[in-house]
Order: C-alpha cells, then sequence, then structure tokens
C-alpha cells in the first residue's frame, strides 16, 4: 500500500479539513465559493474517488477506468467555477489547492524514511499535476462552447412587425435566418397583413450577413404569401455585395420589388398609396 | 501551398452559423475584398448546409492556401452520408430532392474560383472549393 493510499484511507477527515481551511483562505477560490457548501460537498466527493482511483492503481493514467469517477467530478466541479466566472486556470487552482494539505499529511506518514518521502512526494505532485491539466482543459473546453452558444443566440433572429404609415408595415430582419424561428417570424408578417389589411409589407434585410438559397426561399415565399392576400412586398437593404452575391447564386428575385434602403423602399411605397411628404411652410417670422 | 487548417463539426443548422462566421474571420484575415468574403461565406453556407442535411457525420476544413504569390481561402466539407449518385445532375441550376432552390451547388461553384466535387454512393460526398484574393 502507497503511503498516499494510506493517507487517503485513513486520515481523509483530516485531509478535507485542512483543505477546506486552504480553499477558504484563497482569494480566487472565494470567488469560486470556497465558503459555500456546494463546493464543500464536491471536495469531499473528489476525496473519495481519489481514494478509489488510487487504491486502484495507476496514477500515471488518470484516462483509466479506474478514475472515471473522478473525472465526473471534476467535471462537475469545473462547471460550477467556470459558471461562477472564473477562468481555466484559476479553475486548475482547486486541484492545486489540494498539495499542501496532501503533502503535509504524506510527509508526516513518513518521517521517519526520508527515501520514501521524496518518491512519495514526487508521485502525489505527479498526480496533482495531471488532474490539475485535466480540469483545466475541461474548463477550457466549456468555456468555448458558452462562448459559440451565446455568439449564436445573439445572431438569432429578433423581430417585430412594425406599422410605418397607415396600410404601410416594415419587417426588419436581424440576423441568421437559419432556425425554425425564420417561419414564424415570417408568418407574423403575413398575420399583421391581415390584421391591418395593408397594401404594402417592407421586408428590410440590412441585417441579415448572408443571404444564401435557405433565406432566398424564405423571401420568395413569403412575398408569394403576401402576394396571395393582396399585399405587395418591397425587399429592402441589398448592399451591393450582396446582390452581386445574389446575382452568382443564380438566385431569381423576378418581379419583386427590391430597393438599396429602407427609405428608399418607404419613399416607393408612400407613392404607391399615392401620399407625399412635404416640407412644412415656416411658421414664425421669415428669414427670406 | 501551405495550409493551417481549423476544423469544425457540421451536424445541426447551429453549426452552420458557427462556420459562416469562422470562414468570414478567415477570409478578412487572409485580405479578400468585401464582396469576395461575402461570396466565399455565402458558398460556405450552401455546402455547409448541404452536408448539414443530406450528409452524415460531416465536417469543414478551413485552410488559409497560398500558391505562386497569391493567398487564398481554401474549405474542404466531408460526409460520410449516401453520397450522391449523379454529380452532373446534382450540378444542374435547379435540380433538388429536398425542396430547396436546387441552387446551392451549382450556385458556390459559380461564387468560387476552384470548384472540386467527389461523391461515392454508400461512402459520402466531399467538395473542396477555393477562393483566392
Ligand atoms: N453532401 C451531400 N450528400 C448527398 N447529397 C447531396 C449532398 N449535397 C447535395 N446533394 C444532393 O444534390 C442536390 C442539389 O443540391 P443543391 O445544394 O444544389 O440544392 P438543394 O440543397 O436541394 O437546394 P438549395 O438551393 O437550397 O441548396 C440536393 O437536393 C441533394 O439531393
Ligand atoms: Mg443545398
Amino acid at each position: 500500500m502507497s503511503v498516499l493510499q494510506q493517507v487517503l484511507a485513513n486520515k481523509e477527515a483530516e485531509v478535507l479539513s485542512a483543505w477546506i481551511a486552504e480553499q477558504a483562505s484563497d482569494r480566487t477560490l472565494q470567488k469560486g465559493g470556497s465558503k459555500s457548501d456546494a463546493l464543500k460537498e464536491q471536495s469531499a466527493e473528489l476525496l473519495g474517488a481519489l481514494r478509489e482511483g488510487v487504491q486502484q492503481g495507476n496514477g500515471e493514467d488518470i484516462q483509466a477506468p479506474g478514475w472515471t469517477r473522478t473525472r465526473e467530478i471534476l467535471t462537475d466541479i469545473s462547471a460550477h467555477l467556470i459558471k461562477r466566472g472564473l477562468t481555466p486556470a484559476e479553475v486548475a487552482t482547486f486541484v492545486f489547492s489540494l498539495k499542501r494539505p496532501l503533502f503535509q499529511l504524506v510527509q508526516t506518514a513518513t518521517a521517519k524514511t526520508p527515501e520514501v518521502l521524496a518518491n512519495e512526494l514526487w508521485t502525489t505532485n505527479q498526480l496533482l499535476d495531471r488532474l490539475g491539466l485535466f480540469i483545466t482543459e475541461v474548463a477550457l473546453e466549456s468555456r468555448e462552447k458558452t462562448i459559440s452558444r451565446q455568439q449564436t443566440e445573439m445572431l438569432e433572429l429578433s423581430t417585430p412587425v412594425v406599422k410605418l404609415w397607415d396600410g404601410i408595415l416594415a419587417l426588419p430582419l436581424i440576423g441568421t435566418l437559419d432556425s425554425e424561428r425564420t417561419q414564424i417570424v415570417m408568418e407574423n408578417l403575413l398575420q399583421e397583413i391581415v390584421r391591418t389589411g395593408a397594401g404594402l409589407a417592407i421586408i428590410d434585410i440590412t441585417g441579415v450577413p448572408t443571404v444564401d438559397t435557405l433565406v432566398a426561399q424564405h423571401l420568395l415565399k413569403t412575398v408569394a404569401a403576401a402576394r396571395l392576400m393582396g399585399a405587395e412586398c418591397i425587399i429592402s437593404g441589398i448592399r451591393p455585395q450582396i446582390a452581386s452575391t445574389i446575382v452568382h447564386l443564380g438566385v431569381d428575385l423576378g418581379d419583386v420589388s427590391t430597393k438599396a434602403t429602407l427609405a428608399d423602399a418607404f419613399a416607393v411605397a408612400l407613392r404607391k398609396l399615392h401620399l407625399m411628404v412635404a416640407r412644412m411652410p415656416h411658421s414664425g417670422t421669415s428669414t427670406e | 501551398m501551405t495550409g493551417k487548417g481549423e476544423i469544425l463539426p457540421l451536424r445541426a443548422s447551429e453549426d452552420v452559423v458557427i462556420v459562416r462566421q469562422r470562414v468570414r474571420a478567415l477570409a478578412a484575415q487572409e485580405g479578400l475584398k468585401l464582396v469576395d468574403q461575402t461570396k466565399i461565406v455565402t458558398a460556405a453556407s450552401e455546402l455547409a448546409r448541404n452536408t448539414v442535411i443530406y450528409g452524415r457525420d460531416g465536417t469543414a476544413l478551413l485552410e488559409a492556401v497560398e500558391a505562386g504569390g497569391r493567398r487564398g481561402v481554401r474549405l474542404t466539407f466531408e460526409d460520410r452520408g449516401p453520397g450522391i449518385a449523379d454529380l452532373q445532375l446534382a450540378m444542374k441550376d435547379g435540380y433538388t430532392t429536398g425542396g430547396g432552390l436546387g441552387l446551392g451547388l451549382s450556385g458556390s461553384k459559380r461564387l468560387c474560383n476552384e470548384f472540386e466535387i467527389e461523391s461515392k454512393v454508400g461512402v459520402g460526398t466531399r467538395v473542396t472549393i477555393t477562393r483566392w484574393r
């Protein structure tokens, strides 16, 4: 039985209380909630798993089946600490804070045999370094996932139908049109056309970063459906690079009217309703 | 020719969004003009979505390439789906088995400088495109 194994088996309570004290005095881990019961419980669980892992032998390969439980607990702890705003490097200090308490107990247990001491300290150190690296990697991975999910969510379509004038609706599309929600947004527009009896709808795609066949198909379908309900659509916000790309792609917008900007489209819509915008005659004293 | 690649998974429609973002960043970094960035991002969107919809276990490989003093972006879309039996037909404008516009393959070919497609029924499909600066 190795000394580390003995320490973990016989002095578990001692190790735990020393470790928790160590965590509580660490500024980084305080941010991670080292004084909370959640982290204390996870620490106790981890010690139990470590004991099992060391018992089953090979501390050199923490990917081995004997370390499954340890890896699972470390993954949970990593998620917990990342959520509390710790960086992956800070997450690793959780594992490293176990070094001092463990080393001290290993040292006490081998006080009479210095040659064993050096050896035991080395293997204990190696094991904790491996676990520290492992938790860092897990933390990095989960952080990357969070970031890419946030980016994707940010790009999700957020879209109210707005009334610009009596009979003129606008749908300013912002974000990507890949998700199922696009369908809902388009249906919303059609419902508003019915509800308000609007004869003109401007679909503005200034905020849509990429117009590919899927986007084009959504637009064409919406325009066709609106037409069946007696409303005409104008697509606005087609930037030059998008116009050129649509042409190369081979998408035929047919007789759908398009305008470069929402303002242009609004002007067209007003004209169709025989409305005009006029400058107010000067009130007050003349300056001419 | 030198390449430094990034491999991204293509399993769900969110992955298509991420591929577009990464391609846009790479194209900008390689100095492509805005219109060329838009073209390769749009082609990437088409091929990535085909991989997600028709393929299985798809990936996208994004590389910065250089040849004869020219820099560019090369993208490889690979999947282990059912493959395409008749490539000539699939490349035709308007041909679709998925209720699309049938312009993804032919359109992305027009949006790039180089386009290569290989497919084997029951094995999978690989499309490689390059856009030079
Ligand atoms: N990776 C793939 N694996 C298997 N079949 C594919 C793959 N990519 C394309 N295909 C086949 O080729 C056809 C044409 O593809 P293309 O992208 O041109 O049009 P589409 O996807 O049907 O419509 P869209 O215009 O929306 O892209 C598809 O309908 C499909 O049958
Ligand atoms: Mg397609």
